[in-house]
């Protein structure tokens, strides 16, 4: 980023939050309803002092990571086989699209009952949640693979592995990095709502013990924030990955 | 180098596609033979085959009746002693110019060491030395088709086909090419079979012209070329003169009459 990019960056972030005090003040707001961007700040730090927030939030990372993992690995292998084969295609789109059509939310308690209140339910939901959008970013990717190259390829007598490895990934690597993406900020609400429907640690456990029987509305904005947080880290992950890997076009 | 053969026969060959709107006879009984070291331009109207003709001597194509055979044996399928140069450079936008110059090696599965000593013999072939570490979006119409011309060479291919290599240059690049391609044919003695849609460039390249007719092609005229080697940059002003290009523009014409 440039100095200049670097500047107005920053420069947004302090009128937003200029703009979230002056609610407050001009609304005369109570901290119930909407606590000052500082009191929020400060309830962050001392909630991280005390460690309050630290097991949940290593808590939502593995479910997030872990969600991530399986459901973009198996969008992967789908999504491939959804591009090279009308077939598969025919078979699996229905159930594919029902399947993202239903909200997450009413599915939620279903796979919480089914998967327990553990770790599995979490993982679950999340890996459902991503693979919908890797799943279409792969199959676009692999279609969109230059028939020339890959006469190219026949030409040059390459194996089925070696046109896969050597053709078609690196030609969908930036639509399939487009999808993860988007991927991996819908596997924090994945795990958020995992969450919700029943666990006993979590971000979004801490929301809904900030909110009910804490009433600390501080620390509930505080974890907000740190979900929030955690959504942006992740997807900065990946443009970071997509710049290593596909930058240099 | 191995055995410096590189002869091409194409035997009563004929070719249909089977599309959505009913079969189209591509190519109806053509024969021709290219002896090791010449070099056959085809020419035809669009539609006449041209394209799909190389592709089945490639291997790339199995025609429905007659065969390809080079040096002997039926070609079925792509052959490593068989070069090709698309109308298109397709490099692979995400590798620099070495490392697809590298790429049909690497398929080969040639050693590192190996592959990097070719690479750089290939890139002084071309005078591509500079723009080894250039990706090919950093590089001009007419240098991409060289890079592609140095792959289809990487593996020392016995026969050399080009499919209007460089008919989307602009006129200059395109006659330094061909000038080039004179010489790289002169030093690695290879087969060379070029489709052209340019009369002089056939006559230019080439030391025999054959003309094809419209779909379906047939081998309507085998012309040989009655200009001395080695050729220069003068001998493309003699190319558009000479006699041979009034007969084959009466081939074409009549044609697409």
């Amino acid at each position: 980023m440039t100095r200049i990019g670097a500047i107005t960056v920053l420069g947004a972030f302090v009128v937003a939050l200029a703009g979230w005090k002056a609610i407050v003040v001009v609304g005369g707001l109570p901290p119930f309803i909407l606590p000052p961007p500082e009191a929020v700040a400060g309830r962050l730090v001392e909630a991280l002092a005390e460690g309050t927030i630290t097991p949940h939030f290593a808590a939502t990372l593995v479910e997030v990571v872990l969600g991530f993992a399986v459901g973009a690995g198996l969008a992967l292998v789908i999504g491939y086989g959804l591009a090279r084969s009308a077939l598969v295609e025919r078979l699996l789109s229905p159930y594919l699209v029902a399947a993202q059509a239903t909200p997450i939310l009413a599915l939620a308690p279903l796979l919480a009952l089914w998967f327990g209140p553990g770790l599995l339910s979490k993982v679950v939901i999340c890996a459902l949640i991503v693979f919908f959008p890797v799943a279409v970013a792969t199959m676009v990717g692999i279609r969109s693979v230059d028939a020339g190259l890959l006469e190219l390829g026949r030409s040059l007598r390459a194996t089925r592995r070696q046109v896969l490895t050597t053709l078609e990934i690196p030609a969908a690597l930036p639509s399939i990095l487009g999808g993860m993406r988007v991927g991996v900020t819908l596997a924090v609400v994945g795990a958020i709502v995992g969450e919700w429907a029943g666990a006993e640690r979590g971000l979004g456990v801490l929301v809904n013990l900030a909110r009910g029987s804490l009433f600390d509305i501080p620390l509930m904005f505080a974890t907000l924030v740190t979900i929030a947080a955690l959504g942006v880290a992740l997807y900065l992950l990946v443009i970071l990955v997509e710049r290593r890997l596909v930058g240099a076009r | 180098m191995t055995n410096r053969a590189g002869r091409v026969s194409v035997v009563d060959v004929a070719l249909t596609f089977r599309r959505s709107d009913g079969p189209l006879l591509a190519l109806d009984g053509v024969s021709l033979d290219v002896e090791p070291g010449e070099i056959v331009a085809l020419i035809g109207p669009n539609g006449s085959g041209k394209s799909t003709l190389l592709r089945a001597i490639a291997g790339l194509l199995t025609p429905d009746r007659g065969g390809v055979t080079l040096d002997g044996r039926p070609v079925t399928e792509p052959d490593p002693a068989v070069g090709l140069v698309f109308q298109e450079p397709r490099l692979l936008p995400w590798r620099s110019v070495a490392a697809n110059i590298a790429y049909p090696l690497e398929l080969a599965g040639w050693p590192r060491a190996r592959r990097d000593a070719r690479v750089s013999e290939l890139l002084e072939l071309v005078g591509l030395e500079g723009a080894a570490g250039a990706r090919p979006s950093q590089l001009s119409g007419g240098m991409r088709q060289r890079v592609a011309l140095s792959r289809a060479l990487a593996l020392e291919p016995r026969v050399l086909l080009l499919d209007e290599p460089f008919s989307a240059l602009d006129a200059l690049t395109r006659e330094r090419l061909n000038v080039e391609l004179l010489d790289l044919w002169a030093r690695t003695a290879t087969t060379g079979i070029v489709v052209t849609h340019s009369i002089p460039e056939a006559i230019f390249l080439a030391d025999r012209v054959i003309v094809l007719s419209a779909r379906p092609g047939r081998v309507l005229a085998d012309l040989p070329v009655p200009l001395p080697r080695p050729r220069d940059m003068s001998t493309l002003d003699d190319a558009v003169v000479s006699p041979l290009a009034r007969i084959v523009r009466r081939h074409l014409e009549d044609v697409a009459a």
